[in-house]
């Protein structure tokens, strides 16, 4: 068992694709670096924190980037969306068997202010535009630093996540709730509170991820061997419903909770009577749990 | 305030002599993070070995200086290029990284 949350962003390439396999678009030696970072004193990377490429899985042909969480947190800056919305668009004319996007990120690099933002809407535009064609985008999550910001919102818009249980996802990280709306709001050092809202677990029992593995790098690439087939365009029917299961959980907590925690609040109201127990269950334990 | 402007520095060394490494697929080891580096190797047709820094950490040319000399000296090779951008990275860690990289590209661990 190799822990997924340990591997660097091209050891994952390395372990989760067929061995070999991964041919990577703009290598590090070709230098597409970021041209805002050194400006502000911050040095670059030459790969600008992501990798990207072709590979094969289990025999299948995927498009696949995988984001480097050291760097910057992985943040998504100007040449990293570019390179992931290339990506996206190369997919869209190739169409291989899938796209694996091994995420972990902060969500825009603020360093890079607009052109970030502007980056992540495109890389969002580029993969619905894939997931319409039918060809599966798959979200892996599983890294340190979780999914958030605008890498969040780009992992709901893909057809399929795959998330560990030490996998976060979330749009405001723990910080930034902090300190916009204050500690008594959201605690950022408890960590099991963190866990609580953005963690796999989490995310599994509220149907926010469609599988829950452990921390493996092989359990990962057999749930990303497994949604290969599960492409899931988005239809009018599909959004509708979601809207519908967004407001019901919404309104899911009692009037009065005041002092209670509202994690455990929320898995009770939507079926799961163990609910103080499951941030101690096994992975597979709490897989069973999910009753939407 | 300190003396030091704000920043990146640029470092570049040139050793002439040494063992013509031959070609090899790059190699790049490390990763840009706080006290961390990454060290990318290139096979090039020129004669010498040239390696040039990026660093966060400006004012510290004498020791980075010591070290590639350090790196040149226990793997004496030329036709090669070393390429670094560094976030402050200890002399330490500079070395380790190094040869790891030397160790990738004779076929040590992927």
């Amino acid at each position: 068992m190799i822990s997924y949350a340990e591997c660097s962003a091209r050891e994952r390439l390395a372990l989760l694709l067929d061995p070999g396999s991964f041919h990577e678009w703009l290598p590090p030696i070709e230098r597409i670096t970021s041209p805002h970072l050194a400006q502000l004193g911050v040095p670059s990377a030459f790969d600008d924190g992501v990798a990207i490429g072709r590979a094969t899985l289990d025999g299948h042909s995927v498009f696949v980037a995988a984001q480097e969480g050291a760097f910057m947190g992985g943040g998504v800056g100007e040449v990293h969306g570019a390179k992931l919305t290339g990506l996206l668009q190369r997919a869209l004319r190739d169409r291989p068997a899938a796209v694996l996007l091994l995420a972990e990120s902060g969500g825009v690099r603020l360093h890079e202010a607009n052109a970030g933002l502007i980056a992540v809407s495109e890389v969002m535009r580029a993969l619905l535009d894939v997931r319409a064609a039918g060809v599966p985008v798959i979200v892996l999550i599983g890294g340190a630093n979780g999914c958030f910001g605008g890498m969040g919102i780009v992992a709901r818009c893909a057809d399929h996540i795959v998330m560990s249980d030490v996998g976060r996802l979330a749009m405001s990280g723990p910080e930034v709730i902090e300190a916009s709306h204050g500690v008594d709001e959201f605690d950022s050092r408890d960590r099991a509170l963190v866990w609580r809202t953005t963690g796999g677990k989490h995310r599994w029992i509220t149907g926010d991820c469609d599988a829950l593995v452990e921390d493996d790098v092989t359990a990962f690439r057999e749930a990303a061997i497994a949604a290969i087939g599960a492409a899931n365009p988005l239809t009018l029917e599909a959004l509708e419903d979601e809207h519908v299961l967004l407001t019901g959980r919404l309104f899911a907590l009692p009037a009065d909770h005041a002092d209670q925690d509202e994690a455990l609040l929320l898995w009770r109201a939507i079926g799961v009577a163990v609910a103080e127990h499951v941030p101690a269950m096994s992975v597979e334990a709490v897989r069973a749990l999910r009753i939407l | 305030m300190s003396d030091v402007p704000a920043g990146l520095e640029t470092l570049e060394f040139f050793f002439p002599d040494g063992c013509a490494i031959g070609a090899f697929p790059p190699v790049l080891v490390g990763v840009v993070g706080s006290g961390n580096l990454e060290v990318l190797l290139e096979a090039i047709d020129d004669k010498g070995c040239a390696v040039r820094i990026e660093t966060s950490a400006r004012g510290f040319g004498p020791i980075w200086q010591a070290v590639i000399q350090d790196f040149h000296a226990r793997h004496p090779m030329v036709g090669v290029r070393v390429s670094i951008n560094d976030m402050g990275a200890t002399p330490a860690v500079v070395s380790l990284r190094l040869d790891q990289a030397m160790a990738e590209i004779s076929g040590g661990a992927a």
